[in-house]
């Protein structure tokens, strides 16, 4: 039954026992172990180089060889479940940090994270970035109660121990001598945006790291501010809505109902 | 939250004319240079995005090329059923670019809801037959338009296959009607690759059923002395496929052709001549031949 065979096809083509497939197969000029072998080869290796389009700075960083198995392991561990290539990845960092031959390289969950976020950024919908003539049409006392809703192509990725965006930054697949980057330079968090039609990826201050997730929170302007100001005492609040309103984070404001 | 699509297209037809496969590194000079072939093709898949850049390149060369849909997701032959929200997807694609035509394979990529990014084969049982037919109705009847069904290239054959595969695309254009997307290419890949002759596969397929031919290339992989055909769209349409090509020509007179390059892409401008030597043979197949003109069996080359 048609239902049986593509069971057992999909069991053996995932790394699974594939004799049940097998055993379905006419043995014909070459075996059917090989035959079947193309198909888990097309299935394996189309799935580990959509990841590989995806976290182009992971494959970098581990090596084309680590990160081809890599990919294998996930992909049978957690394949597809949309046919949609665009949309396959958002588990890869989070099993590249469970995965046990990666143990030794701690960063690459988040580096990972910040790859998503850029593909998930360039698919995400369409939508008109938020005008300086919207805030500056306020009065000045309306402005602490405003709530901002993020593009929906805007990211904030924030990484509790490690410098994501220099690794990232270092490591582009363009740069052909990529120096090492010391992993215990501190923290860093990532802001990516698609202001135009082109995904901008910029690091941000532990601060306006704050003011951004607060805001995203939908926290009004002046907790926000405040929030900022409480991780990083110069946050300038003027410099970072200036730099927000030219990346095109938020696309509208309103006003928080009392 | 989506930005309605800024311009309103209407259909246009797909020409009796050489088209290309859309891929990504060829979009900007698609943008820029407006090369000239008959009509594109993109697959689906790769534009169900929700919006940015991918989408808005799409739009901007719609404006100049009429354009085919080709599915490689949908699973026609998954025995499941179709997944509805990606039947869903598909339309509201459709119904912004107003393709000319729309495609999927004879094939199944989808089992238990789990997607394996391959178009992996059916056997050919009657079975399979009414599961594919099935499927094909609700496509056709989600997206509210005929589409056409192409021809797999395989691999595999199964023990308990018992109709030909010529036999089985014939009879799903027949109960569903459906159009047929005749791939010369998988044609010989199969033949070869199952050790059976292209020439009655052509012989058997209802030419009046025939909406687009593909032509792409393939590369040889040697298993212990036996060559197997692998159907990577990575190489030059091959010599046979060209001549295979011909020959259905020959018999269905005008259509549209598409030559497909995957993987190991190469400039747009070797897409181009190979559109041109396919633009070609589709110039000299429509002098003097009326369409559905069978003419004399074909044989093998």
């Amino acid at each position: 039954m048609l239902r049986d065979l593509q069971t057992q096809f999909r069991v053996g083509l995932l790394g699974g026992d594939a004799a049940p497939a097998l055993a379905s197969i006419e043995n014909d000029v070459i075996t059917p172990a090989q035959r079947f072998g193309i198909y888990r080869n097309n299935v394996l290796g189309s799935l580990a180089g959509a990841l590989a389009a995806a976290f182009p700075v992971i494959e970098r960083l581990v090596g084309e060889r680590f990160f081809r198995a890599a990919a294998r392991s996930f992909v049978q561990q957690s394949p597809p479940t949309v046919p949609q290539l665009l949309a396959y990845g958002d588990g890869f960092p989070a099993f590249l940090e469970a995965f046990p031959p990666a143990q030794s390289v701690r960063y690459l969950g988040d580096v990972g994270r910040l790859e998503w976020g850029r593909v998930d950024s360039m698919f995400a919908a369409d939508a008109p970035a938020l005008e300086p003539s919207a805030l500056t049409s306020l009065p000045p006392e309306a402005l602490a109660d405003l709530l901002f809703a993020a593009h929906p192509a805007t990211r904030l990725i924030r990484s509790a121990q490690f410098p994501i965006h220099t690794i990232w930054q270092v490591n582009q697949p363009s740069n052909p001598d990529p120096r090492p980057v010391d992993p215990g330079l501190g923290a860093e968090a990532v802001l990516v945006t698609r202001p135009g039609l082109a995904v901008e990826t910029n690091p941000v201050t532990p601060g306006d790291a704050v003011f951004v997730q607060c805001l995203l929170q939908q926290q009004p302007l002046a907790a926000a501010a405040e929030a900022a100001l409480g991780a990083e005492p110069d946050f300038d609040l003027q410099g970072a809505l200036a730099a927000h309103l030219g990346r095109g984070t938020f696309s509208r404001v309103m006003q928080a109902s009392r | 939250m989506t930005t309605p699509p800024s311009t309103e297209f209407v259909v246009d037809p797909i020409p009796a004319s050489a088209g290309i496969g859309l891929r990504h590194p060829h979009v900007t000079d698609f943008v820029t240079r407006r090369p000239p072939v008959g009509w594109i093709e993109v697959h689906s898949e790769n534009y169900l995005g929700a919006g940015g850049p991918r989408l808005a390149a799409l739009e901007q060369i719609r404006r100049d090329y009429p354009l085919s849909c080709h599915g490689v997701g949908l699973s026609l032959g998954s025995w499941e059923g179709l997944n509805v929200d990606h039947l869903a997807r598909l339309r509201a694609l459709f119904d912004r670019f107003q393709p000319g035509l729309v495609s999927e394979h004879v094939a199944w990529s989808v089992q238990d809801g789990t997607y394996l990014n391959d178009l992996l084969p059916l056997p050919y049982t009657e079975e399979a037959l009414t599961i594919l037919c099935r499927n094909v109705e609700q496509a056709q009847e989600a997206f509210g338009r005929r589409i056409l069904v192409e021809n797999p290239s395989s691999y595999v054959s199964f023990a308990e296959s018992t109709i030909p595969e010529w036999e089985f695309m014939a009879e799903t254009s027949r109960r569903t009607g459906c159009g047929l997307l005749l791939d010369v290419n998988n044609i010989h890949v199969s033949a070869h690759n199952h050790r059976f002759e292209p020439g009655p596969y052509l012989d058997a397929i209802p030419l009046d059923m025939v909406g687009e031919v593909h032509v792409a290339g393939h590369f040889v992989h040697e298993f212990d002395d036996q060559a197997i055909l692998i159907d990577d769209h990575g190489a030059p349409v091959a010599d046979a496929v060209w001549a295979l090509l011909r020959e259905a020509l020959r018999r269905l007179g005008s259509v549209p052709v598409l030559v497909e390059w995957d993987t190991r892409i190469p400039p747009l401008d070797v897409l181009l001549a190979e559109a041109e030597k396919a633009q070609a043979l589709i110039d000299i197949a429509s002098t003097g031949r009326v369409r559905g003109d069978t003419g004399a069996p074909v044989h093998a080359s």
